[in-house]
């Protein structure tokens, strides 16, 4: 297998980018723009399938493994993918092209920039997902920020200027300590190579203080419990598709770097540091869900809904056991597809009436019928309905909590109930109800290019709801070789 | 004498000016081709110092008071190209303010001059006769547009400062004489172990001279003032090259006679480039003038580079010069946009100034873009790269407090970088500047913008250039 697939993947939607900031320009050539930046990302999208199918499940070993001397003797770009990473690559790939049909709608002015962003952030995520080093990583991960920012700035809302500067911020002073973390494992172990880092193990005297720095750069990014804030903020303001990014992708990023980075590089801090996360985990379950409860912009309630779903997806990670991590990872997944599908669904109506209030709407049932089915099938799986990918999710990380913890499991599993209520209450007075405003009565329903996208995404959510396989034959086995690995530091004390 | 071929690049550099200064007095009219020999004798002796030096070893000259080695060499080039390319960018600026005159081009080469002897320096009494050289020339520039107020007051406060730092420099090198009765850097090195805390008294002075020269707090209160009130073409020379020159005595300084003196100086340096990181983003934040702006985050950078000199090891000091070359970079395209502001013959420096510039001039907003996020440090680009390198060699000693504050300053820094970058891109647009620049100030906007972009896919380039410094 020579064909570097992986490089391919990360390089491809800039060369896309690349190409249309050349032909940048005129109005006309909008619709051009648009199919290049279509046809790029698809073509990302099915090289990655390509990717999957030819991916072997039944080892933990990286594949698709590229090396090259970057700075001698001292950083080679790595990249690989093993089980844990390649289902994040696929929802990128999935995802990034749906935002781009999405743009139709909501996107006015300076276009081809946004979709030269969108192509850029797709590039820097992929490379998150893959590199196998960590100074590579850290490029990838902290480049994002950059398109980012923009995106929120640039196309937001009234508030964008703030939301973006808070975002960038945050994010930023997350990550300097992982940079100091990152140089200090260089020091210590003359490597940065993380398959190489993952059998030499680092020094337990310096696991704690490592472990807190990646901490806090992921638990920024996650968000978690209580460094959240930027979050709702950033989503509030963000145009559709950047929410749809920064909801199914951006946080993602967090998630993976704890199973990669946290477990797998620092067992015996992890092992130290669990109850902290249990305890952000389950504040954010609850406290977030609550707050959730309380929102009238909806934007605002599917953004704190997001933290609580994050906050099952932490909780998951650290119960290290094989079913909470698997739960995790396919939470993460299918919170990608229900997120993103729910703020496209907020895209819509917003599109419509400009307004993202609750009580703007209600009664929207009889007018917009397509629109109203479709939000109901993502509302029942945010809240984790049995035959949704989100129910998966959180039975098989409640699962994994039993088993380590009971009383963190009740509390989680508390939360359930209250996200039911707040997504349900969201969904009836949106939709249901008396017909209040009359200028309710002037919207179309869903044109084709949005039911195209939801559709898209009510495939899988459904699927995988009822036929999870695919996804657990993926990841089971690299889960399970991470477990044995961490148990086997911790008993034998690396 | 047979190595006088190792210092032919300063004898023809002061012979040619000599000779343009002559020139140009007796030749009327004759500053468009006083600038261009100017340019010629730049790269002349650039083309030189690579050719006759950069290959020899470590070669000391007229009893060991000048050094030349690799360190020397590349720095010379460094300065020579970062010179060549202020004056080939600030002719359209210094037409515009009718101050196109043959002094500019006669003044930065006499400063280059002084900079480079510095550079050479292995002896107090040289590298004090360089430091005055170019400090002299430099007064000079900064009152360069003499009919402005702002500009003579500028020159003058930078005068003033300026000689009493050089005052407190003398005294230090009196000092560090009085104890060891030599003003040769190998001896002082040989004579260390007699009298350790006076010695440390004259290290102190001097610090606080160079730390003058290259605007660190609490020794840059000169710096925002003069950098506002000079010429812009001027600042941009301030900003860059006194630095390289400045930045190569203080690691010569401090890494050959006073090696074994480390545990004295260091936390000096500690302080000094702490101070410089904090303070440079906490005050750039509340500026209303690009200028006066940029000032506030030369002093930050200079914080960055001098924390690589702080950590005492060859990878620091390698690390301190690759930032300040990829600061000289991201400067001289921050000054390409910030001379292409200009419109009915005047050049905007507020600012708001560059409000919703993205909708009017895009290719020049996003060249901002790319520099400004690059000396806000964010990867891939090569500010990004700068910072790494300096802070791999602070945590190899276990600096631990000095990075956690530098990357904490960085992201203050980064406010002030997004700040410009959101009323570049998020404000209102305002009235359109002109846009016929010139074929160099295009060239050297784009080339800078170009190289910070693609910087992340040859990094080991740099590295390898300043692996072959060796000092310790």
């Amino acid at each position: 297998m020579n064909f570097p697939i992986l490089s391919w993947l990360i390089l491809l939607p800039s060369i896309g980018a690349l190409f249309l900031f050349f032909t940048r320009g005129n109005k006309k050539n909008n619709f051009t723009i648009k199919y290049v930046a279509l046809f790029t990302s698809a073509v990302n999208f099915f090289l990655s399938i390509y990717l999957w199918i030819s991916f072997d499940a039944s080892t933990s070993n990286f594949q698709f493994v590229e090396e090259r001397i970057w700075i001698e003797d001292f950083i080679n770009y790595k990249v690989g993918v093993d089980g844990i990473s390649i289902l994040f690559i696929l929802l990128t790939t999935f995802i990034t092209p749906l935002c781009i049909i999405s743009v139709n709608n909501s996107i006015k002015e300076r276009l081809s920039e946004f979709l030269i962003a969108v192509l850029i952030m797709e590039s820097f995520m992929i490379g998150v997902f893959c590199s196998l080093d960590l100074v590579i990583f850290y490029l990838f991960f902290e480049a994002g920020l950059i398109p980012m920012f923009l995106i929120i700035g640039i196309w937001g809302g009234a508030r964008r200027v703030y939301s973006a500067f808070k975002f960038f911020l945050y994010t930023l002073l997350g990550s300097v300590l992982m940079l100091v973390a990152i140089i200090t494992i260089y020091w210590l172990n003359g490597t940065t190579d993380v398959v190489e880092l993952y059998n030499s193990g680092i020094d337990i005297k310096y696991q704690n203080l490592l472990w807190l720095a990646f901490f806090s750069s992921f638990a920024v990014k996650t968000p978690m419990w209580p460094v959240h804030t930027w979050l709702p903020d950033a989503h509030v303001e963000a145009p559709t598709a950047g929410s749809v990014l920064l909801a199914a992708i951006l946080l993602k990023m967090a998630g993976y770097g704890f199973i990669r980075f946290s477990l797998g590089l620092f067992p015996a801090a992890s092992e130290i540091f669990t109850p902290l996360i249990y305890t952000l985990s389950v504040i954010a379950i609850i406290f977030t869900s609550f707050i959730a409860l309380m929102q009238e912009d909806m934007k605002k309630l599917i953004a704190y809904s997001s933290v609580a779903h994050m906050g099952y997806v932490t909780l998951g990670i650290f119960t290290i056991q094989q079913q909470g991590i698997e739960g995790s990872i396919i939470q993460m997944i299918s919170h990608g597809l229900v997120s993103a599908a729910l703020f496209l669904c907020v895209g819509v109506v917003y599109d419509r009436m400009h307004s993202r209030l609750i009580n703007t709407y209600g009664g929207i049932v009889s007018i917009i019928p397509k629109y109203s089915i479709l939000f109901m099938l993502f509302t029942l799986a945010a809240l984790g309905l049995p035959g949704t990918s989100g129910f998966v999710g959180e039975f098989l990380i409640l699962m994994g909590a039993f088993k380590d913890n009971f009383l963190v499991a009740v509390i989680a599993s508390l939360g359930v109930i209250i996200g039911a209520a707040y997504m349900l209450w969201l969904y009836k007075r949106v939709v249901f109800g008396k017909l209040v405003n009359t200028d309710l009565k002037q919207m179309f329903d869903l044109n084709r290019s949005e039911l195209f996208i939801l559709s898209c995404l009510a495939v899988p959510t459904l699927f995988f709801g009822f036929y999870p396989d695919p996804l657990i034959n993926t990841i089971e086995v690299s889960i399970s070789d991470l477990i044995d690995q961490y148990n086997f530091k911790l008993a034998s004390q690396i | 004498m047979e190595n006088l071929q190792l210092v032919l690049p300063e004898i023809f550099l002061s012979l040619s000016i000599m000779f343009l200064l002559i020139f140009g007095v007796f030749k009327k009219n004759s500053s468009r081709l006083v600038q261009s020999l100017s340019l010629a004798v730049l790269i002349v002796t650039a083309v030189i110092t690579f050719n006759e030096t950069i290959g020899t070893n470590e070669t000391k000259l007229f009893n060991n008071s000048i050094i030349i080695d690799y360190l020397s060499s590349l720095m010379k080039i460094i300065t020579l190209s970062a010179a060549f390319l202020v004056l080939i960018i600030s002719s359209n600026y210094l037409k515009t303010f009718k101050i196109f005159k043959i002094e500019y081009p006669i003044l930065i080469l006499s400063s280059v001059l002084g900079m480079m002897v510095m550079i050479n320096s292995n002896d107090l009494i040289v590298f004090y006769m360089g430091l005055e050289l170019q400090s002299l020339a430099l007064y000079v520039l900064a009152t360069f547009n003499r009919d402005q107020i702002k500009s003579s007051e500028a020159g003058l406060k930078y005068f003033v400062l300026s000689a009493l730092s050089s005052g407190l420099l003398l005294y230090g090198c009196s000092l560090i004489y009085g104890f060891t009765g030599s003003t040769n850097f190998d001896v002082i090195a040989s004579q260390l172990n007699s009298d350790v805390y006076a010695l440390t008294f004259g290290i102190v002075f001097i610090l606080v001279g160079l730390a003058f020269k290259i605007s660190a707090v609490p020794f840059h209160m000169w710096a925002p003032d003069v950098y506002e009130g000079s010429p812009t073409s001027v600042t941009l020379f301030f900003t860059m090259v006194p630095k390289i020159a400045a930045l190569t005595v203080f690691i010569r300084f401090l890494y050959v006679p006073f090696i074994n003196l480390i545990d004295q100086w260091q936390t000096i340096l500690i302080f000094l480039s702490i101070a410089s990181m904090l303070f440079g983003a906490i005050a750039a934040i509340g500026q209303t003038n690009l200028k006066r702006l940029v000032a506030y985050s030369s002093i930050g950078h200079v914080g960055y580079a001098l924390a690589g000199v702080a950590s005492g090891t060859n990878d620091g000091i390698q690390s301190s010069i690759i930032y300040i070359t990829i600061y000289v970079l991201m400067n001289l395209g921050l000054f390409s946009c910030l001379l292409m502001l200009k419109r009915d013959n005047q050049y905007y420096e507020k600012i708001d100034d560059l409000s919703g510039l993205s909708k009017n001039h895009p290719m020049l907003a996003i060249s901002l873009l790319i520099i400004l996020f690059s000396l806000a440090g964010i990867p891939p680009l090569a500010g990004f790269f700068a910072k790494f390198y300096v802070f791999k060699a602070v945590i190899e000693q276990s600096m631990y407090f000095l990075a956690i504050v530098g990357l904490l300053s960085t992201v203050v820094a980064a406010f002030y970088y997004l700040r410009l970058i959101k009323i570049i891109y998020f404000d209102k647009e305002k009235e359109k500047y002109d846009t016929d620049h010139g074929f160099w100030l295009k060239f050297s906007l784009t080339a800078s913008t170009l190289l910070i972009l693609i910087y992340f896919i040859f990094p080991g380039q740099l590295i390898e250039v300043v692996s072959r410094i060796n000092i310790i």
